[in-house]
């Protein structure tokens, strides 16, 4: 994994999702270590919301992607946007997202990157 | 009945909800009962935009549950009444005697508790308090998600996280 690349921000999810999806990042692009993973497994809501928030201040990120909308993640990180209005929250996160984040996007532009990249590709007809 | 999903989950509205059993049992309605959250414009705000559009979600305390849950049975839809503790399932327990089986879903790692199974973690007190939910004639049984099998109060009790 890259190393000299600093910290943009925290991917927090289910089980080993933001594990997942960053060691994906760096196997395409070597930039993983522009990211923290965040697991919620076995934790109460106020210990998610402490291990993002310990993520953010040493790493000193402000964006936090997580993986489903309605996840205890995203639960807790806009119970923390609402006192540190700072944060960028994006959910739902896809890898075509994160990669153009690592590659220089910024969130609103990787979400749109997000966005159209994901689709339904039909097999050709008659093969 | 169409509300005969009681369930106690710290983390309240979250993804295993909405998702893992929303979906699967065609939930058209959640009940939050939690004093906290029925006093917070903005705590409800939170939990509503975690959940779908075609689900309604109705906020209560425990009264006001206890006054309502005549209205709620008699909505056809399936529904989920969650508390994020034991306690408030308990005295909801004790305001409407019909509730028959209590799952507990989530109650995570914190200072003092103690692992039972991978998403159940108790304190001594906890454990006294859903011993006492059985001791009413209620089933309690753990279950996260609806593809596991639900696990007895007594198996809970003995178990040291691994299951």
């Amino acid at each position: 994994m890259t190393t000299n690349s600093p910290v943009r921000a925290v991917v927090a999810g289910h089980g080993t999702f933001a594990a997942g999806i960053i060691s994906a990042v760096d196997q395409i692009t070597g930039l993983g270590a522009q990211f923290v993973a965040v697991s919620n497994t076995g934790l109460a809501p106020g210990s998610i919301e402490e291990l993002v928030r310990t993520a953010l201040a040493d790493s000193g990120a402000t964006v936090v992607f997580t993986d489903l909308p309605a996840g205890s993640c995203t639960m807790a990180v806009r119970r923390m946007a609402k006192l540190a209005p700072g944060i960028t929250l994006v959910t739902g996160v896809t890898l075509p997202t994160l990669l153009a984040f690592a590659l220089g996007a910024d969130p609103e532009e990787a979400v749109a990157r997000g966005r159209e990249s994901l689709m339904i590709i039909e097999a050709p007809r008659g093969a | 009945m169409a509300l005969d999903l009681f369930r106690i989950d710290d983390r309240l509205i979250h993804g295993q909800v909405v998702v893992g059993w929303g979906q699967p049992c065609g939930l058209g309605f959640l009940v939050l009962v939690d004093d906290a959250v029925v006093g917070s414009e903005w705590e409800q705000e939170l939990y509503r935009m975690g959940v779908p559009p075609e689900m309604d979600l109705f906020f209560d305390s425990v009264d006001s549950a206890a006054r309502r849950i005549a209205e709620y049975r008699a909505d056809r839809r399936p529904g989920l009444l969650l508390t994020g503790d034991i306690a408030t399932m308990a005295a909801l327990v004790a305001r409407v005697p019909d509730i028959h089986t209590v799952t507990v879903g989530g109650i995570h790692h914190q200072q003092g508790r103690v692992a039972r199974l991978r998403y159940v973690f108790l304190t001594p007190d906890e454990e006294a308090q859903l011993r006492a939910l059985a001791s009413r004639g209620v089933t309690v049984q753990a279950q996260d998600v609806p593809t596991g099998a639900p696990i007895p109060l007594a198996d809970v009790l003995v178990g040291d996280g691994t299951n």
